[in-house]
């Protein structure tokens, strides 16, 4: 079974976003790097890149197929997880441990129509 | 459509191994039972067990048997003994391919095809059209048949203690057939991956007993259809419908040395001939990419921001771990060394053309 975790705002495309101050950290479910199977590539924005709700902001490559990566909120990327470009497989290691990029978030409304982990668990059992 | 997909008989057996399953060839299929780079170095460094009853099997019989092989069969047959297997394409008389498939000569007047899943009917149709003429029998035994694949360095070694069956004997490129519970199964030394192995061919019973045996043993690494791909891929074998197909001749994927234009005839050779002295427009290339993005089928490769061709097939490299893939490109950039882009999602990676065999093969012979 997929692990979700308590405290973290997630999306339907299996993103989840933790939120500190005015700054989210966004990142891929365990369910989602356990669909994927072994990740071999994370492409990432750049720093100072905005990222916005719903759109595409990068990908995830396992060895069989590309995933895009879908922002759950709009904001400026401040950082990106450089540890991702050498050692991709630490998504499938610790999904929720391995951020991939930390936005500056413009407008922190967008967090309520996120899921909590209960609803997220739900659709996860869909 | 996904309600008609077709099950092997080893499909309960995925199943229970918590095997992800999807559609191939109009199979429900095993793509991974654990982890595609896990199946991946199991069989470049030990031995893997691969369900491929989806494969389909046509035997040729009869006084023309051999005629019919060599008019439909690019390779040739004519001084082939029992006992031997070919690799060959059946081509359209515009010189596409329509399958690419192994021909075992069983008897000195019978012999065993072995086709793609997702061609089946049509190679059938193909084969049967083509017959006319021919005091030849036809017959598709694809439901007949369920087959294995045991792959790997140690699959000698594995095959003859945990099935009691000797192997050492076959060369590559050979069969034998032998009786067990009172059954033919046919044995060859054969396989997709670029390591030693074998194919194991015979009913659902008998495989369903090689594969509790094998897998049983926990000395052979159940494998899925993705790491197929990744293997196959690595040694520069084609996959049709990729590498090969009604638009890309044997000649433009660099597989001409299966096409013996010394035959009297085949369907296909006078284009095949006519290709030869033209020259070709396109070519099936290697591309190693200078970053570590990753080449998927379909995406664009391009020079000065011209298309010039696309990705057949690509993968970061499980056994190499460089960014690689075979792409059909104009003739004109083919040369080893050529700098190519490709295009992934939204930015161009930079490449190299290279040879398509990625990874030494590894096979005894």
């Amino acid at each position: 079974m997929s692990k979700v975790i308590e405290g973290l705002y997630y999306s339907e495309s299996h993103e989840w976003v933790k939120v500190e101050g005015n700054y989210g950290y966004i990142g891929i479910t365990d369910y989602a790097q356990h669909a994927l199977g072994n990740i071999v590539y994370v492409d990432m924005p750049d720093v100072d890149d905005e990222v916005e709700k719903d759109s595409e902001f990068g990908a995830v490559e396992s060895v069989k197929a590309a995933s895009d990566l879908i922002s759950p909120v709009s904001g400026t990327v401040v950082e990106v997880n450089e540890a991702l470009n050498d050692q991709p497989e630490l998504l499938n290691q610790d999904a929720f441990a391995n951020w991939i990029i930390k936005v500056e978030l413009s407008d922190s409304t967008e967090l309520d129509s996120l899921m909590d982990a209960k609803a997220y668990e739900a659709i996860c059992k869909e | 459509m996904e309600n008609n997909l077709k099950r092997t008989c080893l499909y309960d057996k995925h199943v229970a191994l918590g095997a992800q399953m999807s559609p191939f060839g109009g199979f429900d299929m095993p793509i991974q039972y654990t982890s595609i780079i896990e199946e991946h170095n199991a069989v470049r460094h030990a031995c893997g067990i691969f369900d491929v009853s989806h494969m389909g099997e046509v035997l040729i019989s009869g006084p023309d048997a051999e005629r019919l092989v060599g008019h439909l069969f690019t390779n040739d047959v004519r001084e082939m003994p029992v006992g031997k297997v070919l690799y060959g394409m059946m081509l359209y008389p515009e010189g596409g391919v329509v399958d690419d498939l192994l021909v075992y000569k069983t008897a000195p007047d019978a012999f065993f095809l072995v086709i793609n899943a997702a061609n089946i009917d049509k190679d059938f149709a193909w084969m049967q059209e083509n017959s006319k003429g021919f005091n030849a029998r036809v017959e598709n035994l694809s439901e007949q048949y369920a087959e294995v694949a045991v792959q790997g360095p140690k699959a000698e070694e594995l095959m003859e203690r945990l099935l009691g069956v000797k192997v050492s004997d076959l060369e590559f490129y050979t069969f034998k057939e032998v009786e067990v519970d009172g059954k033919k199964v046919l044995i060859s030394r054969t396989g997709y991956t670029g390591e030693d192995g074998f194919e194991v061919y015979g009913d659902a019973a008998y495989i369903n007993k090689v594969w509790d045996i094998l897998v049983g043993s926990k000395e052979v690494t159940p494998c899925g259809l993705g790491c197929r791909d990744t293997l196959r891929f690595e040694v520069a074998l084609p996959l049709y419908g990729h590498e090969l197909s009604q638009d890309i001749t044997p000649i433009e994927a660099g597989l001409g040395s299966f096409v013996k234009m010394d035959k009297p005839e085949f369907i296909g050779k006078e284009a095949i001939a006519r290709q030869k002295a033209e020259g070709i427009q396109k070519k099936v290339v290697g591309i190693e990419l200078h970053e570590k993005a990753v080449p998927r089928n379909g995406y664009d490769i391009e020079v000065n921001g011209q298309r010039i061709g696309y990705v057949t097939t690509g993968y970061q490299s499980i056994s190499t771990g460089k960014s690689v893939c075979m792409a059909l490109i104009d003739n004109q950039y083919a040369a080893l060394g050529t700098e190519v882009d490709v295009r992934i999602r939204k930015k161009l990676f930079r490449g190299t053309v290279c040879k398509k065999r990625f990874y030494q093969k590894n096979y005894k012979k």
